[in-house]
């Protein structure tokens, strides 16, 4: 065996060239998980921004259109910058300990995934700081907004959003071919922990719908550029089409910021109940139906565009079918807690209230679903108040339990569970005075992506402003607890949780920089 | 070497400065290319712009001839257990899948025009009220010879597909000679592969020069025949949803048919230097599976641009 071969196992090196050279999966995840963390507080600022100026009727902090800016570079820090980040920084970390492999397959592709993140989120975040000011057309850039009207900043965030499709194709492949390649013996496909099986799907669904976003906004740049009418009636083309095929790649999108969250709940529902997963093999057929699905509802965003009456009835059919799957987990994690021996440490309160919250956005998905319903809905804070509770008190809370529930494995240290229960209460309190009223305002038919609304509105707009805030300010405390918990506290056990169960508990807590580089005892290896 | 454990070898690599400045070439790449065509849109000078997009691409290419070096250095010296092999090829095989999808994304967009926006535009069904308003005088047709406004974007003359179904017109039909050299080109990939599992270098030389040489001559030919779309036949990428669709579907397969001979070129130079192994060629087959790729988009391209 080569020398090289030999010496890999000593620790990380020293000063920043760890962190800009490394190849370590560990050292990776943290990477995208403060980035993360970073960007949601960026677009986390630019929320409080908006609900700053929907506080009162009238036009008060900002003009419209750096309002319009504002949303727009929200939404696309949220998803693209602060979710997404999130859950592959929780792939690197877990998936590789979870399976008994010594780190990720391509380790310096690894690398390269998340380094061009931060030049991608540079480039577009630095749009705001240019003559003709950030993009303004929304976060879904519809057509002819995002062409014909759009600011030549156009051009950079075309260019940002080819270079991060670019890391979460290469990252997506990673994430297959470490699952695919690298499980220890005894690992069959059927043991994989669910957190596993659901990013092995996810990962699927980026590399099956990344591309069509580079397509679209390429399209988009050769409209701006080069005179073609890809979404130009008058040259034989249709704005429709941008839809189209936006949302080819959008819905598919959504599931992959969700599908990560299900496997992360699905570990630790059984954790603090004490029990195995209610109904794993459903869970796996369940979460395959869900990325099956994904792939023909897409137009459901699009009812009031004028589709032919066939294809309205298609897709809402289709969508409904969507809540079959989702019942079938949402059922089994209720099964799993079931006569469990529960306690509620601050993973399991995030993952309960994932539970509960986000089952309510699904069912406003399913009202949205129905195609005569969604003519009065669509474009209201109703939608507004749907995503946001599946993004924000589903995917986020999801990130924020994964984030309480192996930061004692990262650190070696017992988290603050006063701080983080505190940290949890603020965020549940706050996260609902925020967007449930935002259902009634939607109802009352309060359109989206306006900065200013009429008198009847005030009400509950001043309300989600007040929880808006209180959501917001309330994330500053998960920071505090996250440095605490480096910098020192109680000593974690390997086994961290009593009712832990699974490979990357069977390593010492810090785990150590190399984990697994012989697999392990296959006897360790259990069904789920 | 080969003999060991297939799960106790894995090589993790020690600590790179490859992707980093891989990231630092591909944003001043974009970003260059982007203030380029901008500067272009607003008229100014681009000569700056166009200075850091070439400074961060040949960063970006020096990069990765290091990395690809650093990659082919390590298989030679025994590093890369079967395991580690298997991991390029689902690499490799995942991507294909991705640039799939990529293609989907214009061929659908294709499908959409011909089907439903050019027809509806023309007045038909339901929805073809708002095209009878607009544009009253507009008859959908494909090729769309006549755009449904001509002052924004110029007619073509007339479309590239066939127009006739006979011998003699196939014989002078430039995109069905393209087929034929790319539809040649895999199989004599196939031959050199065929060829470096036997051992046969001389046999993998030939038919590797023989399959880059086709895949140039079909470069050539493309080019040729966009001279002619724009002399002849007056279609641009700026007369219409024809000509968008027509250039960006055949100009993405062109570039993706240069990048895959500059691979099949590398594998050629490789075959050369003797870099390959009758049960070791893992860059070769990868090479040998996106040049087969690249000839199936061009049977679809063929099919749905040029036939029908």
């Amino acid at each position: 065996m080569s020398a090289a071969h030999d010496d890999h196992h000593h620790g990380p090196a020293k000063g920043i060239s760890r962190w800009l050279f490394t190849t370590n999966h560990k050292d990776i995840g943290s990477l995208y998980l403060w980035f993360s963390f970073a960007m949601f507080l960026l677009g986390g600022t630019f929320a409080m921004v908006i609900r700053a100026e929907l506080f009162q009727p009238g036009l008060q902090l900002v003009d419209p259109n750096f309002f319009n800016q504002m949303t727009t570079m929200h939404g696309l820090i949220m998803v693209f910058g602060a979710v997404m980040p999130a859950f592959v920084g929780l792939a690197n970390w877990m998936i590789p300990m979870m399976i008994g492999a010594p780190d990720m397959a391509l380790p310096r592709m690894n690398n390269w995934s998340f380094w061009i993140l931060p030049f991608a989120f540079a480039m577009l975040s630095a749009t705001l700081f240019m003559e003709a000011g950030a993009p303004n057309f929304g976060w879904t850039f519809y057509a002819p907004l995002s062409t014909t009207y759009a600011p030549e900043t156009v051009t950079f965030f075309i260019f940002a959003v080819h270079i991060m499709g670019a890391s979460s194709i290469m990252g997506s492949i990673n994430i297959i071919a470490t699952i695919l390649n690298m499980r220890a013996p005894g690992m069959t496909l059927m043991k994989m922990p669910l957190f596993v099986w659901t990013w092995l799907i996810t990962a699927y669904l980026l590399i099956a719908v990344m591309p069509v976003l580079a397509g679209v906004v390429t399209m988009m740049l050769f409209d701006i550029h080069f005179g073609t009418s890809f979404f130009n009636a008058a040259g034989g083309g249709d704005p429709v089409l941008f839809q189209h095929v936006f949302w080819f790649f959008g819905h598919p999108e959504v599931y992959i910021m969700i599908l990560p969250a299900f496997g992360i709940v699905s570990a630790i529902i059984p954790t603090f109940a004490r029990k195995r997963l209610f109904g794993y093999d459903s869970m796996v057929y369940a979460t395959a139906s869900i990325a099956f699905l994904s792939f023909i509802v897409w137009a459901h965003h699009m009812f009031t565009v004028g589709m032919p009456i066939a294809g309205e009835l298609f897709f809402m059919y289709a969508t409904m079918l969507i809540a079959v799957p989702t019942g079938v987990k949402v059922f089994n994690w209720v099964a799993t807690m079931f006569r469990g021996s529960m306690t509620f440490e601050t993973p399991m309160l995030f993952a309960i209230a994932f539970v509960v919250l986000f089952t309510m956005g699904g069912f406003t998905g399913l009202m949205l679903a129905i195609t005569p319903a969604d003519f009065q809905y669509h474009d209201t804070y109703f939608v507004v108040a749907h995503f946001h509770y599946v993004l924000v008190p589903g995917a986020v809370f999801s990130i924020m339990a994964a984030v309480y529930y192996w930061l004692p494995k990262w650190t070696g240290y017992m988290y603050d569970e006063t701080l983080g229960k505190l940290h949890f209460w603020l965020s549940f309190i706050g996260v609902n005075i925020l967007f449930f009223p935002q259902h009634f305002l939607g109802l009352a038919g309060m359109p989206r992506r306006i900065p200013d609304y009429a008198l009847q509105f005030a009400d509950f707009n001043w309300i989600s402003s007040v929880g808006g805030f209180l959501f917001g300010a309330s994330q500053l405390i998960l920071l505090v607890v996250v440095i605490k918990c480096v910098k020192g506290g109680k000593k974690a056990t390997a086994q961290v949780w009593e009712g832990a169960q699974g490979l990357e508990w069977t390593v010492d807590s810090p785990a150590p920089y190399h984990t697994f580089a012989t697999p392990p005892d296959p006897k360790l290896i259990h069904a789920q | 070497m080969a003999s060991a454990g297939s799960h106790d070898t894995y090589y993790v690599p020690e600590q790179t400065k490859l992707p980093f400045f891989a990231s630092i070439g591909l944003f001043l790449t974009v970003y260059g290319l982007g203030s380029v065509l901008n500067d272009v849109k607003s008229s100014e000078s681009a000569t700056f712009s166009t200075m850091i997009s070439l400074a961060g691409f040949m960063l970006l290419s020096f990069i990765l001839f290091q990395w690809f070096s650093t990659v082919i250095r390590e298989n030679h010296a025994g590093m890369n257990s079967d395991q580690l092999k298997r991991s390029y090829v689902w690499g490799m095989a995942w991507f294909i899948f991705s640039e799939v999808m990529f293609f989907a994304a214009f061929f659908g967009a294709l499908f959409y025009v011909r089907t439903f926006s050019v027809p509806w535009i023309g007045g038909e069904g339901d929805k073809g009220i708002t095209g009878d308003i607009l544009w009253p005088e507009f008859e959908a047709a494909w090729p769309l010879i006549v755009n449904p406004d001509s002052s924004l974007f110029s007619n073509p003359h007339e479309g590239m597909s066939v127009s006739e179904w006979s011998l003699s017109f196939f014989a002078k039909y430039l995109p069905f000679w393209n087929t034929v050299i790319l539809i040649t080109s895999s199989v004599t990939v196939h031959f050199a592969h065929t060829a470096l599992k036997a051992e046969n270098r001389k046999g993998l030389i030939q038919w590797m020069f023989v399959s880059v040489a086709l895949g140039v001559l079909f470069l050539f030919l493309q080019g040729f025949e966009y001279v002619e779309a724009y002399g002849h036949y007056g279609i641009t990428l700026d007369s219409g949803i024809y000509g968008s669709t027509f250039f960006l579907l055949t100009g993405f397969h062109g570039f993706h048919v240069t990048l895959g001979t500059f691979m099949l070129a590398i594998m050629l130079v490789r075959s050369i230097k003797g870099h390959f192994k009758p049960d070791d060629h893992f860059g070769f087959e990868a090479a040998s599976w996106y040049w087969h790729f690249v000839d199936v988009v061009w049977v679809g391209l063929f099919i749905f641009v040029y036939l029908f």
